[in-house]
């Protein structure tokens, strides 16, 4: 049953990425990726990380993915235009595509012995704050000071700047600068 | 138990669940427009059954004979989907919610709740913050200013408010040491010397309680919040295109997801089903339920009674609110009770 879940919401999941990238309508695609997201979530609830579950869905499908959402409302953004193509893009991304399939084949078939059974992981709450507070609390706290890092920038880049009293036009154009 | 039994309890629970709240949310509509009828001197509904009482029952057949209205510049597959997403998220929440102890019924142990989830708490949330989109994309969709503006008020409303609502329920889970309901509740068995009851509210959480019940307004896009749908500005905000059952979708969502919050504020503060329990077996089993329903009915009849006697707030006041006094309140409430816990540990 649980595996029979597990994969159904693993081919959401692909499904989900290829329709994102698929459909020209940022909106559509935003969805799409919301659809990810969820199925991701399922898939950690399925392998015991409830957890993480609920965090996948609070966190990118609930938070990150409304501020994708809004900025696409914000702009207003219309269907994309489709190009050509460019050749840098075929002559990188053929081989990487390449490389990567390679790569995933090899991991697959040598350790698919100690693969993750379902519902095998152990990922309740309590485990995962202990281990962030004892044995990565180093990362932990290096990745919130990243965070904080970024609020301020955000904060300073979304500050009104300072009207500086210049002459007219020169005003506009350092307001605009900054 | 084996599997098909275990499917078939699951299933009679849904379907019991959801006829339960899909009648609590026709006759909460009906017990609001009474009670705030009776604030502002009037009588409300009275002709369709006694006291009104079939006025939901009629509401629901016009929702369904009047005519689907798509405007021509919607973008129609997401214009139609919105109102789905809306409905779909508010009533999906109401699964992880307990609302009694477990019965014994044929030799079976059936717990009161539709699935027990021991990070339950954090799914309701995440259930309910999905639930942002289906206002978002309504608005998007509708291609009309007033329900773009709706839409996007309601969505910075809906993202600042979730961030102090979570942060006040922190304090009880501390005090509880757990993310499951069921248990949550179990913690505020019993009572104090003097029976005041074991709550958190009494707990020391007061603060956070009424951090969470003007958090939850917001969330719930009710007044005084109700900013994304103000009548006097934004005609009625992200649903302003929205008719007939599309439009009654949006309404259920709204009445769905103020049932929710007060189904959790019942369980997180005021003790869930805990209450007196006396006399034969079968009031034994359903005392409990009563208690909560009964609870969870106080809570709606706040929301109501704030609805007939709150101006709204201006969008300006409603951020610095949310976010210059509610979330620094709620850090501090926070920071104490973990403090304070530490020290009895």
């Amino acid at each position: 049953m649980h595996l029979a879940l597990f994969l159904v919401f693993g081919i959401v999941c692909v499904a989900g990425a290829v329709n994102l990238l698929i459909q020209s309508h940022p909106i559509q695609s935003a969805l799409s990726l919301i659809v990810v997201m969820a199925s991701l979530a399922v898939e950690y609830l399925l392998l015991g990380a409830e957890f993480v579950a609920a965090v996948q869905v609070i966190v990118y499908a609930g938070a990150i993915m409304v501020l994708f959402v809004f900025v696409i409302m914000l702009l207003n953004a219309g269907e994309e235009e489709r190009s050509q193509g460019s050749h840098i893009a075929l002559l990188l991304g053929l081989p990487s595509l390449l490389l990567v399939g390679v790569l995933l084949a090899w991991s697959v078939t040598h350790h698919a012995t100690d693969s993750v059974r379902v519902g095998s992981l152990y990922g309740d709450p309590r485990t995962i704050g202990k281990l962030l507070f004892t044995q990565y609390l180093l990362p932990f706290e290096i990745t919130s000071l990243l965070i904080l890092i970024a609020i301020m920038g955000a904060v300073v880049l979304a500050s009104k700047p300072e009207v500086t009293p210049v002459g007219p036009a020169s005003g506009l154009t350092t307001g605009k600068e900054k | 138990m084996s599997f098909w039994i275990y499917t078939l309890v699951a299933v009679i629970k849904i379907a019991l669940m959801l006829f339960v709240l899909l009648t609590a949310v026709a006759y909460i509509v009906w017990l609001e427009r009474k009670v705030v009828g009776r604030i502002q001197n009037r009588w409300g509904p009275t002709r369709v059954g006694p006291f009104g009482l079939l006025q939901p029952a009629a509401d629901g057949i016009k929702f369904i004979l009047k005519e689907d209205l798509t405007p021509p510049h919607v973008y129609k597959p997401i214009f139609i989907a919105a109102p789905i997403i809306a409905v779909v998220f508010a009533l999906t929440s109401i699964a992880l919610i307990p609302f009694g102890n477990s019965v014994h019924i044929l030799g079976y142990d059936i717990p009161l709740q539709i699935t027990d989830v021991n990070t339950g708490l954090l799914i309701v949330l995440g259930i309910t913050s999905m639930g942002v989109y289906g206002i978002a994309l309504a608005g998007w969709s509708s291609n009309n200013k007033y329900s773009m503006l709706g839409s996007l008020r309601a969505s910075a409303q809906m993202i600042s408010y979730e961030i102090s609502l979570g942060l006040s329920l922190i304090g009880v889970l501390v005090l509880a040491g757990t993310f499951s309901l069921r248990d949550i509740v179990q913690s505020q068995g019993g009572h104090f010397p003097g029976y005041i009851p074991h709550w958190n509210i009494f707990r020391g959480q007061i603060v956070a309680f009424f951090i969470y019940l003007t958090s939850a307004y917001a969330e719930t896009n009710r007044i005084p919040f109700d900013l994304p749908e103000a009548e006097t500005e934004l005609v009625a905000g992200y649903h302003t295109e929205y008719s007939a059952m599309k439009f009654a979708m949006f309404f259920m969502a709204e009445y769905a997801n103020m049932v929710t919050v007060a189904c959790l504020a019942t369980l997180l503060f005021l003790g869930g089903w805990n209450g007196p329990i006396f006399g034969p077996p079968l009031l034994q089993v359903l005392l409990p339920v009563l208690w909560f329903f009964l609870k969870v009915f106080v809570f709606i009849f706040i929301y109501i009674w704030v609805r007939g006697t709150m101006p709204r707030f201006r969008y300006d006041q409603l951020m610095a609110f949310g976010w210059k006094f509610l979330l620094p309140l709620a850090l501090a409430n926070l920071i104490i009770t973990a403090f304070v816990v530490a020290v009895r540990a």
